[in-house]
């Protein structure tokens, strides 16, 4: 009917490349635009994510971390989508993105040690790596890669930016805006979206009423597409055309990744209060490293000698990782007062001098 | 008479209310099904179903504004803000609606409305977990702010919440959840919201604090008192209203005042009331009124938020430097 938009016309099948057991699926209608090379480096990146994830986890299990909030299960959607980046462009995460981190090449301990509370945000060069600080305060953070996009295209750079946020965050009104600044400006955005099936407890149908969050995109005049979020090969071609589109000008995409959270919300969660046994065995079997590696196997890229240097390899990053952590102290209760202004005020003088007095009592009592 | 925690008093003040009042909805993040993240909402849901008990979409601004909507309708709704420093993007409700409603309307629409905030630190949580917002509320006219200190004014204070006209915001003490008290539910002949508890008696020195503190202040008072002096405990329960009269009761009594909270001091709710005794009752203050807070800094990182919260020591320093003025 005229005038009328009809969210039961619109797709809510994902794209797919690889079906659950490796192969290519049959109605595939994105090719595979990857070097064997590079198969292979998303294989180990995808096994070094697991790894160095699993490590956090018992970490945290061992008391060495406060809380963590583990990717288990989400690490096609993941390494998929960071691969697709240029080394030029930023990533803005929110607390869960381990593998575009190590992607980036961050020191996974520099990430736990805001987990563990020695510090808040991160502890690595955010510019060098090009890798915003982890952002706790749920959908907030599309709005800054907004920005972010159209510093970019007023500056001419060709620079692209993506953020990734949960099913969850869709609903906060900064993730609404942050589309909306973005679809104004044209802004080279990727707005990833890892729908993991849960916001801590609320599945994702009584988060939106929306045939799909990738359908949302059109509110904002820009495309949506979803995506299996456990095909690493299906989410590298849908966010390498995005990461294209922005580049060349066309404006920002949102992406909608289909997986599941395969462990507690975080560590402080008990999710069998909320989802049960049997849904979180139907997702084991869509298995995101087994499906890919399945097809390596199958197109011969996958040695044993290969799989067992990339399992050697996560375990040492793993071990690396244990030691940087395990006992690490914050740094000295100055830095508390160093960067809170450029210049600190008196008022911070006088009270970086009172804790100064009381520390060294402590000191000697 | 049974112990119970201070969770389980709030829990069971929701409960009394919901009971009591068909009007009385509960709405928030992960509140229904999984009874909250620190289950202050369990089994709710399961008693009252889910037209009672709302799981939202994950939305302060939406969990507050769609309060108010309720309120207008006719419902109570009791909100809950998952963390203090999630309650930020609702504030614009809070404070441009909330607070402002029954005045715009000249009374006709009044906002009944509990928003209940898990506050404060000590826990040894991430960033924006620990935040202590008071001042920010106190600030704005035509909000309540109330904070319970122990299990029995958690669920009488809560009730009163409920039943008040007007919109509260209702801190938690989250580092406190687990304090145990004995308590006989319900609660009758509490002190009412409004009034200030005199939590332990001294001569002196005043410590006056609310919330997470109490518990430090009387630990600190127990322990001057080894040393031979003698503190009074006030204990305020609700920041808005403020029971002045009880405060300067014992600042006259004692004639030395000290502030305790989380909230860093520059621009906290203990300037307010160093300002207010001052105002009224200057002559009968032997020393200036000292107040111990965080310091002006974003809350640290968890390794180092002993560094920042009030401990017995910094109270006590500022008792002896009350006494010594
Ligand atoms: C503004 C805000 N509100 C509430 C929270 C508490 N919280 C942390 S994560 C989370 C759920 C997020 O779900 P989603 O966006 O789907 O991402 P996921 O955690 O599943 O990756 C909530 C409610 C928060 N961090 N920030």
């Amino acid at each position: 009917m005229k005038g009328v938009v009809d969210p039961g016309s619109l797709p809510t099948e994902a794209v797919q490349i690889l079906t659950p057991d490796g192969t290519i699926a049959p109605d595939a209608d994105r090719a595979i635009d990857l070097k064997e090379e590079d198969l292979r480096e998303i294989y180990r990146l995808m096994v070094l994510t697991r790894r160095c994830d699993e490590e956090s986890t018992n970490l945290q299990r061992q008391g060495e971390l406060g809380v963590y909030c583990p990717c288990l299960g989400q690490e096609a959607a993941q390494i998929g989508s960071a691969y697709a980046l240029e080394p030029t462009d930023w990533i803005f995460p929110s607390y869960r993105e381990l593998g575009p981190a190590l992607l980036r090449g961050i020191d996974p301990a520099d990430i736990l040690h805001m987990f563990r509370g020695t510090w808040h945000g991160g502890t690595w060069d955010f510019r060098k790596h090009r890798f915003a600080p982890y952002c706790v305060p749920v959908g907030t953070q599309p709005l800054h890669a907004a920005g972010f996009g159209i510093a970019a295209k007023l500056d001419r750079s060709d620079v692209v930016v993506i953020v990734y946020f949960g099913d969850g965050a869709t609903s906060e009104g900064d993730f609404h805006e942050g589309c909306n600044f973005a679809g104004v400006w044209r802004a080279p955005v990727v707005f990833f979206c890892q729908n993991n099936q849960y916001a801590i407890s609320l599945p994702t149908a009584r988060q939106t009423a929306a045939p799909t969050i990738a359908s949302k995109a059109l509110g904002y005049g820009f495309p949506g597409v979803r995506v299996d979020g456990n095909d690493v090969l299906a989410v590298h071609a849908v966010t390498k055309e995005a990461v294209r589109r922005a580049r060349e000008g066309g404006g920002p995409t949102l992406i909608e990744a289909m997986t599941f959270r395969m462990g507690p919300h975080s560590t402080a969660d008990d999710p069998t209060r909320y989802r049960g046994a049997e849904e979180v065995e139907s997702w084991k079997r869509l298995d995101p490293i087994h499906r890919f590696a399945a097809y390596l196997e199958r197109e011969s890229l996958l040695t044993g000698d290969f799989v067992a240097r990339c399992a050697g390899e996560a375990d040492e990053a793993a071990a690396r990782l244990r030691e940087a952590i395990v006992g690490a102290g914050p740094p000295p209760a100055e830095q508390l007062f160093e960067h809170v202004y450029a210049v600190r005020p008196p008022v911070l003088e006088r009270q970086l001098e009172r804790l100064r007095r009381l520390q060294a009592r402590g000191g000697e009592g | 008479m049974p112990t119970i925690t201070l969770a389980q008093a709030l829990n069971e003040a929701l409960r009394h209310s919901m009971r009591k009042d068909p009007r009385v909805i509960v709405l928030g993040e992960d509140v229904g099904r999984l009874g909250g993240v620190f289950r202050i909402t369990d089994k709710l849901q399961q008693e009252f179903g889910e037209d009672r008990v709302l799981d939202t979409p994950l939305a302060e601004s939406g969990i507050v504004g769609a309060s108010v909507g309720l309120a207008i309708y006719g419902f109570k709704p009791v909100a809950e803000m998952q963390f203090d420093g999630f309650t930020y993007p609702a504030f614009e409700e809070i404070v441009s609606h909330c607070a402002k409603f029954r005045s715009r309307t000249r009374g006709i629409l009044p906002l009944p409305i509990v928003i209940r905030i898990p506050y404060g630190g000590g826990i040894g949580a991430v960033e924006h977990h620990s935040e202590s917002p008071e001042a920010y509320f106190a600030h704005t006219a035509g909000l309540k702010v109330v904070s319970p200190s122990n299990p029995a004014d958690a669920f009488s204070l809560l009730v009163e919440s409920i039943e008040d006209p007007d919109p509260v915001i209702f801190l938690e003490p989250k580092r406190r959840y687990w304090i145990r008290a004995e308590v006989d539910l319900p609660v009758a002949n509490g002190l009412p919201l409004g009034r200030a508890r005199v939590a332990r008696e001294g001569t002196d020195a005043t410590i006056i604090t609310y919330g997470p503190c109490v518990r430090t202040a009387e630990e600190a008072a127990e322990e001057a008192a080894a040393d031979g002096v003698s503190c009074e405990v006030i204990d305020l329960r609700s920041l808005v209203p403020l029971d002045l009269e009880t405060v300067k009761a014992s600042v006259r009594k004692t004639g030395r005042a000290v502030v305790v909270h989380e909230a860093q001091v520059t621009g906290g709710f203990g300037a307010e009331l160093a300002a207010r005794i001052m105002e009224d009752d200057f002559l009968s203050l032997q020393a200036p009124v000292l107040r111990v807070g965080g310091y002006d800094i974003p809350y640290p990182p968890a390794k180092l938020e002993d560094l920042y919260l009030p401990d017995l020591d910094r109270v006590l320093d500022a008792v002896d430097a009350v006494l010594n003025y």
